[in-house]
């Protein structure tokens, strides 16, 4: 029997578990092979002890964890006054993709949204308007991510093309952005996300290969590569600029892994969700962060405490939660899932405060705006819509 | 990624980052709860989404009129 639990045991290790190398040919700043075997090799090492020593180092791992789990994040915040009813109402509804939207995110300005779908269109927004500022058609269908870049001069995108494109955008509405784009990041499956660092300088990437990558935007260089999930990369999120230069990123082996981006080192891993992890989020102050996953539900990780400390689910939610983002204080998370709502939950007493309907297909992408006044949904019925 | 390592190569990757987060320092959640509720609590005031707005102040709630930017 032992055997047996074993045997199951180190099959999802190494399903779960599976950490990768890059190949020289990939990166020079990648530690050389040699570097890396601080592990003692025991001459009569074996696949089964080297599992056995995995199995045993996870379980220390949860035990030095659960050591530290004193209280529940929601007894802690009893003492809070609970939240009242919420009205929250779609005030504007962008229409104009031609498909489903797949992507979203606000420009600084705290006005303009860019978005991408899979009819292969990338469109810059005026929310307050809902004009449609410029309009690129990409080579391929499936534009996953798209991003802004913080001087709101450049947007980023790309997808089943596996790249990751920088479009600067003009003041001449005529002019052909398509013919100033940028190739800057190349992977070797799809684009999954993107995300300028505090600059137009550089750019953070997520893909389908299972890696993650830091990219020059001037000169397409790839400056740091991240290795470590053992299936597709489905998301990232950098932490907040005063907390430092790391990162979270969520896949499809369940985990979700912070990242030093300097090093490439992994920090933290958490593998608490039972399914694929389509969202993360920083909390705003960057000691935390939110996953949303095809388990139908959202989960805080605190990083100081380096643990799970809250599950955000309902019996009534089956369906999974694609995008999350957080109010300006942290306090509410919103969960655009694929039963076409949008679920907001009191972060710190765990439940659910309101849910709010309109949306005709999945939610598939959910950002709140830079200033926190609102915040817009995007959906596979083809529509954006912001929620104020 | 690791497809082109040995199974044996990748376990002892794995291995060297358990290690590693193994040491990790951590912080008891009576400790960092606590902090992330007082974090929220010192931030409420300004989150609009949160404490709402009159319907004039907030640029989203109304539409039309005129926006001089």
């Amino acid at each position: 029997k032992d055997d047996v639990i074993a045997a199951a045991s180190a099959a999802r290790a190494r399903r779960s578990g599976r950490v990768g190398l890059a190949t020289a040919s990939r990166s020079t700043s990648d530690p050389h092979p040699a570097e890396m075997a601080t592990h003692e090799l025991h001459p009569n090492d074996t696949l089964t002890t080297l599992k056995m020593e995995s199995e045993n180092l996870k379980a220390k791992l949860e035990e030095e964890r659960a050591k530290l789990h004193d209280v529940e994040l929601h007894q802690v915040a009893e003492k809070i006054e609970a939240l009242g009813q919420f009205v929250m109402k779609t005030r504007r509804t962008l229409k104009g993709h031609g498909n489903k939207v797949l992507c979203m995110d606000w420009c600084k300005d705290k006005r303009r949204i860019v978005s991408s779908s899979q009819d292969g269109k990338v469109i810059v927004w005026d929310a307050f308007t809902t004009n449609k500022e410029h309009a690129v058609t990409m080579p391929c269908t499936w534009v996953m991510a798209c991003a802004y870049a913080p001087s709101g001069c450049a947007v980023a995108c790309g997808g089943l093309d596996n790249k990751c494109s920088v479009y600067p955008l003009s003041l001449d509405k005529n002019e052909n952005l398509a013919a100033k784009k940028k190739s800057v990041a190349m992977h070797t499956n799809y684009l999954s996300a993107c995300s300028f660092t505090n600059s137009d300088m550089q750019i953070l990437t997520s893909s389908g290969d299972g890696t993650c990558a830091l990219w020059d935007v001037e000169s397409g260089q790839l400056l740091q590569s991240f290795h470590g999930h053992g299936a597709d990369v489905l998301c990232l999120d950098l932490a907040p600029s005063e907390t430092g230069n790391t990162f979270v990123s969520g896949g499809c082996d369940k985990k979700a892994n912070v990242w030093d981006m300097r090093s490439g080192q992994c920090i933290q891993s958490f593998e608490t969700h039972e399914s694929d992890i389509n969202s993360v989020r920083y909390y705003p102050s960057g000691d935390a962060f939110a996953s949303g996953s095809d388990d139908a539900t959202c989960r805080l990780y605190d990083l100081r405490a380096d643990r799970e400390v809250a599950i955000y689910s309902k019996e009534s939610i089956i369906f999974g939660a694609s995008s999350v983002d957080f109010s300006l204080s942290g306090r509410l998370l919103f969960g655009g899932y694929n039963d076409y709502t949008i679920n907001v939950w009191d972060v710190l007493k765990g439940n659910r405060v309101s849910i709010l309907f309109g949306h005709e297909n999945r939610v598939s992408t959910l950002r709140v705006s830079p200033d926190g006044t609102a915040f817009c949904s995007g959906s596979w019925d083809h529509t954006l819509r912001i929620w104020a | 990624m690791a497809r082109d390592m040995s199974d044996i190569d990748i376990l002892k990757m794995e291995l060297q980052q358990l290690q590693k987060e193994v040491k990790n320092e951590r912080e008891p959640v009576s400790k960092t709860a606590k902090e992330l509720v007082d974090w929220v609590e010192a931030n409420s005031a300004e989150d609009i989404l949160l404490k709402g707005v009159p319907e004039d102040k907030n640029p989203f709630k109304e539409k039309g009129g005129c926006i001089i930017t």
